[in-house]
């Protein structure tokens, strides 16, 4: 077993626990063990942009430094820590990058964090769950899977946060293949789409529910148009902006069908034969499972 | 016809240079590399949403019109940094976007307010939802 800081994020311990339920289980099958350190906070869901903003990066430094004990107390073998939620990985990535680039602000950060015991050094490497795959090999995780997801095509929706800005996200910004190359993996068939980095509308879903509806209803419909039978995705909020939020697209656009949304990592529970437990697909609206059955992938 | 070079120099008003320093300031963006290709405005996908597009946001802040932060386009901006990673002139115009917001947020200005919602969509919303959204957009 190889042992690796994770770093969970609010969201994964509650409406996204499907998310975090089925990562364990499938990094455990994998050979990894997700160490989560005994406390951490929320990393403050977004990155601070303003060059003289200090306060908004004391949240995610906290939380790197939480994982620097781990790494000093012996508890995991590596200099990463994993994350999950798109957004939490681009804010704890790039206020790491402030901090190891920023003297300026280093300094500040360090200052306004005295009451912790020991200084955060730097030396954390921010990685998503996907990019510990890959480097895993792919070939890794196709020997995991006891179940091909033969026949389901799947539109992997990037959506934002895990692309972008550049030099931030885990891929090629404007042609990225992680998820295809997890789904290729699995047994299944990726299906491209126009809009798989378009945003969903991300925070604007609290007070403007219409017009990310209108965003979700082409997201949907457009992977819809190029055969996809799911979307899968890796952000909690792209998750409820595209799946929870069909009932107001249903209620905007009469002819819409409805299509299920789940995390990239349900898919390989189920491919790996890990059981519903671990697939948690009880979490997920609209309900996957009557299509999964459909295709033969999952037992009545 | 010619015209003398110096008259090609954009003569602004103090109030309109000290608008434009403090979003330069406050961005770590110099919006002047700006040619209006509107790469930006064309990838946005909040445009329909916006009064301004995003590349007329940039063109007032070049000549430090202040009128831009009484613009809808920055609250609609969802920072999806679409336009960052197109822009040929390497603007990161989500700081811009930032930049505006935290000037009126920094007012103690809210955009957004939990009161407007109801125990139903509190409950329902993700905590990401939630945080982001009154980050981004409250004092």
């Amino acid at each position: 077993m190889t042992r690796l800081a994770y770093y969970p994020g609010c969201t994964l311990k509650t409406k996204a626990k499907n998310f975090e339920d089925s990562t364990l289980a499938t990094a455990e099958k994998l050979g990894i063990e997700l160490v989560e350190p005994e406390r951490w906070n929320c990393c403050g869901t977004v990155h601070s942009l303003s060059t003289d903003d200090v306060m908004h990066h004391l949240a995610p430094v906290r939380n790197l430094l939480r994982m620097e004990e781990l790494r000093d107390a012996g508890k995991v073998d590596s200099r990463q820590v994993v994350t999950l939620c798109a957004m939490c990985y681009n804010t704890l990535k790039r206020s790491n990058t402030v901090f190891n680039t920023d003297s300026d602000r280093r300094k500040k950060i360090r200052d306004n964090m005295y009451k912790e015991e020991k200084e955060y050094s730097g030396n954390v490497e921010v990685v998503h769950y996907l990019e510990t795959l890959r480097e895993m090999g792919w070939d890794k995780v196709k020997e995991a899977v006891v179940k091909p997801l033969t026949g389901l095509k799947v539109a992997p929706y990037y959506g934002c946060l895990l692309l972008r800005p550049r030099g931030t996200g885990i891929d090629d910004t404007d042609n990225p293949t992680i998820m295809e190359d997890l789904l290729e993996a699995l047994g299944a068939e990726a299906v491209g789409f126009a809009y798989s980095q378009k945003c969903c509308g991300s925070y604007n879903t609290v007070h403007m529910k219409d017009v990310v509806a209108d965003l979700a209803y082409k997201i949907l419909n457009h992977a819809a148009e190029e055969g996809a039978e799911m979307l899968i995705t890796a952000c909690p909020l792209c998750e409820y902006n595209l799946g929870p939020m069909q009932s107001e697209v249903e209620k905007k656009h009469p002819v819409f069908d409805s299509i299920p949304v789940v995390y990239f990592t349900q898919l390989m529970a189920l491919a790996f034969g890990l059981g519903e437990e671990a697939t948690a697909f009880t979490g997920n609206t609209p309900d996957p499972r009557p299509l999964l059955r459909e295709k033969g992938l999952l037992e009545e | 016809m010619s015209y003398p070079r110096s008259n090609l120099i954009l003569r602004m008003d103090p109030e309109n240079k000290r608008f434009k320093d403090r979003v330069t300031e406050l961005s770590g963006e110099n919006v002047d590399l700006c040619f209006q290709c509107g790469a930006c405005s064309s990838g946005c996908p909040m445009t329909q949403e916006m009064d301004l597009l995003p590349s007329k946001i940039i063109r007032m802040v070049q000549l430090g019109l202040e009128e831009a932060l009484e613009s809808n386009t920055i609250w609609v901006c969802t920072t999806c940094f679409n336009c960052e990673v197109r822009c040929p002139r390497g603007i990161d115009i989500a700081n811009v976007m930032e930049a505006l917001r935290q000037l009126v947020l920094r007012k103690k200005y809210n955009r957004v307010s939990l009161d407007e919602l109801s125990p139903e969509e509190l409950r329902d919303l993700p905590q990401i939802a939630l945080v982001s959204n009154q980050r981004k957009l409250t004092a």
